[in-house]
């Protein structure tokens, strides 16, 4: 337990100090995760709107994938992407591999399928009768996807936080498409590998609990936007 | 001639392989208030997504103004109309916001949608829970506050698919009366889906009666109330009586028609010979005990053996058998203690030969 | 709200730009060489000198000499000689030449009940354990140390099975705390013993017999094996291992920290003459 107690002290120190290199990855794991989920967020609230709105052909093709998307071993999802962007691969042209680019396509392919499967049970939960009678007092379909939006706020924004949280702590594919290189592609969580690897086991720890709070400070961000309606109750009359 | 606001051509709904709705032409007149009335699964709720540009028919076309309706000018011309819909689906908002949204959606002001909306909320009643949250309401205040919605838009045609059915009766009553004041006050032109007779002849003034995704009645309240043309029209707007006969003989615009339970005298100009079915309302009947010296103008005259008496609200619902066929009379409670009537007794069923609807078979 | 996304819009800086695509030189190793921390001097000195951008790929020996098999890395440095000379055979690596070596250690519980501190041959030792089927802890995932090991059964002419063999399939820390605390013997690099000596109580029970010597070679990569090879970049980065400069630097990490290099440097050398 004193090991803990040692990491959290090496934290602290890290942090107050501002020592360059933990702050760059710390930033660079942000920027990277946070990348990835704005691109998930573009292309899979979309989708996940239209496959919980409109029946056509193929849908069901199209739920089933998402909806196995979402538990996809980021592990495997590395792999599978090493292998496309490898030099005899087919997007080996692009020499993408071992660049943060890499590992943003990687972390889209984790965090799109969370998003658009969590964004479709989010406006399969609204009264399906919300869509009529919002296009019978004279929505235009922008108009109404506002709306919904809005109405799905709460189960959005948990659409959000799941995408994130799910490659901001993943270590497969960003280990696998990024190699965990010193100043290009080193994130906390292939630092944190890295570390208790060597037996810096103090240092590991101060990793992991800088991971740790990163992801609370985002999340305690998109919670209060979440919950900020909530709190205005109305007072009996 | 009232001008036609709406009218459906030769529509066809299908969904695979069932047809949902086959309606040749359908005319909804300005300043008319329009009742269709159905069973469940009759297509109502379809017929109504149809005219408020909700939903594209399989087959057929709509004319708005005499103007065939295109998809791409759909916002437009669907922006001329409101609609209401069972449940009030109002927005996580105050009631106030809820109310407002169309006029906002259209891009009016801060200023001027106070404007529309506080008469509007006043007008309903509503106006003291301006502020309340959306959710805090009761079923008859959401619903009101949908209204308020709707009509603020100044829609040249309003939709109503049974607002109030899952209404308790008091709300339910309170605000048939506030929504028939409104729509008499301002001649909005309306059509309003219910399954409720009660509903579609107090507020219609004309109505359609709509089975299995057909139209098989159109007319004044009055006409498909009393003089419905086929079996299950009567059936649904209340004709509890039907006697399957023959006409015997005519005389002079009365017609003796035969069935299994006696003969029955009616108006109107028949040949002998022909089959028919003769329809009564449960009020049109009166009974009274046999061999009583009874003083009426009511040229029928059947004996017939009550079978089963149920309260039925203020009243009492006797069903008798006659012959082969059930008469259906109702009866005020004080006539029925009067009469003294037991299961198994006899008793004269007496009605008017003009109380007879007569459809041809 | 803002701040995060101009966070997120300062990320393109980050992606590759065409032109300094072809200044990549991709050098495939092992997770020890990297975790020694002697690329981490060694390689920053190679980029400023040739103004490439090296991407270190430490992964499993095998994978990493796999990788270089493919074409998907430019130039190769591991420590497994017996598997190199495969793949020199098979013309998938050129110009093997030698770096530095540091040896194995082998370790165990302070008791010793196996009785191997008495012999100075690693083949006897390893016969001694199994005889006395006292516990062993092995990589047993084909990296260097595992193969090492594994040269070190054949020559005992012994095939390891029993319960007394477990085999860990992890890193070599992992496998030191395994040993630790099972209190089996273990082959490891003296680098990582190094590291987490503070950490175990396994003592050093025989060191310094010629087969327990970890020979590093670096190796360049067949322009055939794949599209895309760097052979210059590659080329330059062999030859900057095994410069004068760069031997002297090698020779001196690890003093200040443990007292002693962890490496010694051999370029030049004929592999026989290793040890010496």
């Amino acid at each position: 337990m004193e090991l803990v107690w040692e990491g959290i002290k090496h934290a602290c120190r890290l942090l107050l100090a501002g020592d360059a290199e933990v702050l760059g990855i710390t930033l660079f794991s942000l920027q990277i995760s946070g990348a990835a989920t704005g691109l998930s967020l573009v292309a899979g609230i979309p989708l996940g709107i239209l496959l919980a709105m409109k029946r056509f052909p193929g849908r069901s093709l199209a739920v089933s994938l998402i909806n196995t998307g979402m538990g996809l071993p980021p592990v495997v999802v590395g792999l599978f992407v090493t292998i496309f962007l490898w030099r005899s691969g087919p997007l080996g042209f692009m020499e993408l591999l071992y660049t943060p680019a890499a590992m943003i396509i990687a972390q889209v392919v984790i965090a799109f399928p969370i998003v658009a499967g969590l964004t479709m049970a989010a406006f399969q939960s609204l009264n399906p009768n919300l869509r009529l009678q919002l296009l019978g007092i004279g929505a235009s379909t922008p108009q109404l996807l506002w709306l919904l939006c809005k109405e799905a706020r709460l189960p959005l924004l948990a659409a959000i936080m799941a995408g994130f949280g799910g490659v901001i702590s993943e270590v497969g594919a960003s280990m696998m498409v990024g190699g965990n290189i010193r100043g290009q592609t080193r994130v906390l969580t292939t630092a944190t590998v890295l570390e208790t690897g060597k037996g810096n086991f103090e240092i590991a720890i101060a990793l992991g609990l800088i991971l740790l709070l990163l992801t609370f400070v985002v999340n305690l961000l998109l919670t209060h936007i979440q919950q900020r309606e909530q709190i205005r109750w109305p007072k009996p009359s | 001639m009232a001008q036609a606001l709406l009218t459906l051509r030769d529509i066809l709904v299908r969904y695979g392989p069932s047809t949902i709705l086959e309606i040749s032409s359908l005319s909804i007149r300005a300043g008319e208030i329009l009742a269709v009335m159905g069973p469940n699964g009759a297509g109502k709720s379809t017929l109504l997504r149809l005219m408020g540009l909700l939903q594209e028919p399989t087959q057929g076309k709509i004319y708005f103004h005499d103007r065939e309706v295109n998809p791409s000018d759909g916002l437009a011309i669907r922006r001329r109309m409101a609609s209401v819909f069972q449940e009030p689906l109002l927005l996580n908002a105050s009631v106030y916001d809820n109310a407002a949204l169309g006029l906002r959606l259209r891009g009016l002001d801060g200023r001027a949608i106070e404007q529309r909306i506080r008469p509007w909320l006043e007008r309903l009643g509503i106006e003291h829970l301006a502020n309340r949250q959306a959710r805090t309401l009761s079923g008859g205040e959401a619903q009101r506050t949908s209204l308020v919605r709707a009509l603020a838009l100044d829609p040249e045609l309003l939709l109503l698919d049974e607002p109030f059915s899952p209404l308790d009766p008091p709300t339910r009553e309170g605000l048939l009366l506030d929504l028939e004041r409104i729509l008499r006050e301002t001649g909005i032109t309306t059509v309003f889906v219910t399954h409720d007779r009660d509903e579609a002849f107090m507020l219609g003034h004309r109505v359609a009666v709509l089975i299995d995704g057909k139209i098989h009645q159109v007319g004044a309240a009055a006409e498909v109330f009393l003089r419905p043309v086929n079996e299950a029209v009567a059936h649904f707007v209340g004709v509890d009586t039907k006697l399957p006969g023959v006409v015997e003989t005519v005389c002079e615009g009365l017609a003796q028609v035969r069935f299994s339970g006696g003969c029955v005298e009616v108006a109107g100009d028949f040949q002998a010979g022909e089959q028919v079915l003769l329809c009564l309302r449960p009020e049109d009947i009166t009974l009274s005990a046999p061999g009583e010296d009874f003083h009426s103008s009511a040229r029928n005259r059947l004996i017939a053996k009550l079978v089963k008496i149920i309260p039925w609200g203020a009243h009492y619902r006797a069903e008798l058998a006659c012959g082969d066929s059930r008469l259906v009379a109702l009866i005020t409670r004080r006539s029925f203690l009067e009469l003294k009537l037991q299961v198994g007794d006899d008793a004269v069923a007496s009605f008017e030969a003009t109380a007879v609807h007569v459809i041809r078979r | 709200m803002l701040a995060a996304l101009a966070l997120v819009l300062t990320v393109p800086a980050y992606l590759p730009a065409g032109e300094t695509a072809s200044k990549n030189v991709i050098l495939s190793t092992t997770t020890s060489t990297q975790d020694s921390g002697l690329l981490d001097v060694l390689v920053p000195l190679f980029e400023k000198r040739s103004g490439s951008s090296v991407k270190t790929v430490s992964v499993g020996t095998g994978q990493a000499l796999e990788l270089a098999a493919k074409g998907e890395a430019d130039v190769a440095l591991v420590h497994a000689p017996s598997l190199e000379k495969k793949y020199v055979a098979d013309g998938k690596l050129l110009n093997r030449r030698l770096v530095m070596y540091n040896d194995f250690i082998i370790l165990g519980p302070a008791n010793d009940p196996a009785k191997i501190k008495s012999t100075k041959s690693s083949a006897e030792a390893m016969k001694r354990i199994a005889a006395s089927a006292s516990r062993f802890v092995s990589r047993g995932d084909n990296s260097g140390t595992h193969n090492l090991e594994k040269s070190l059964w054949k020559i005992a002419g012994i095939q390891p099975k029993g319960e007394w063999y477990i085999e860990s399939g992890q890193g070599m820390g992992a496998t030191l705390g395994i040993a630790n605390d099972r209190g089996a013997y273990t082959i490891s690099d003296r680098a990582t013993y190094l590291a987490f000596r503070k950490r175990v109580t396994l003592a050093i029970l025989l060191e310094g017999d010629r087969p327990l010597l970890n020979i590093y070679s670096v190796m360049e990569v067949n322009p055939a094996n794949g599209p895309r090879v760097n052979t210059t970049g590659g080329k330059a980065f062999a030859d900057f291992m095994v410069a004068p400069e760069t031997q002297v630097v090698i020779k001196s990490f690890g003093v200040e920290k443990f007292g002693q290099p962890l490496f010694i440097p051999v370029a030049g050398m004929r592999e026989e003459q290793v040890g010496e």
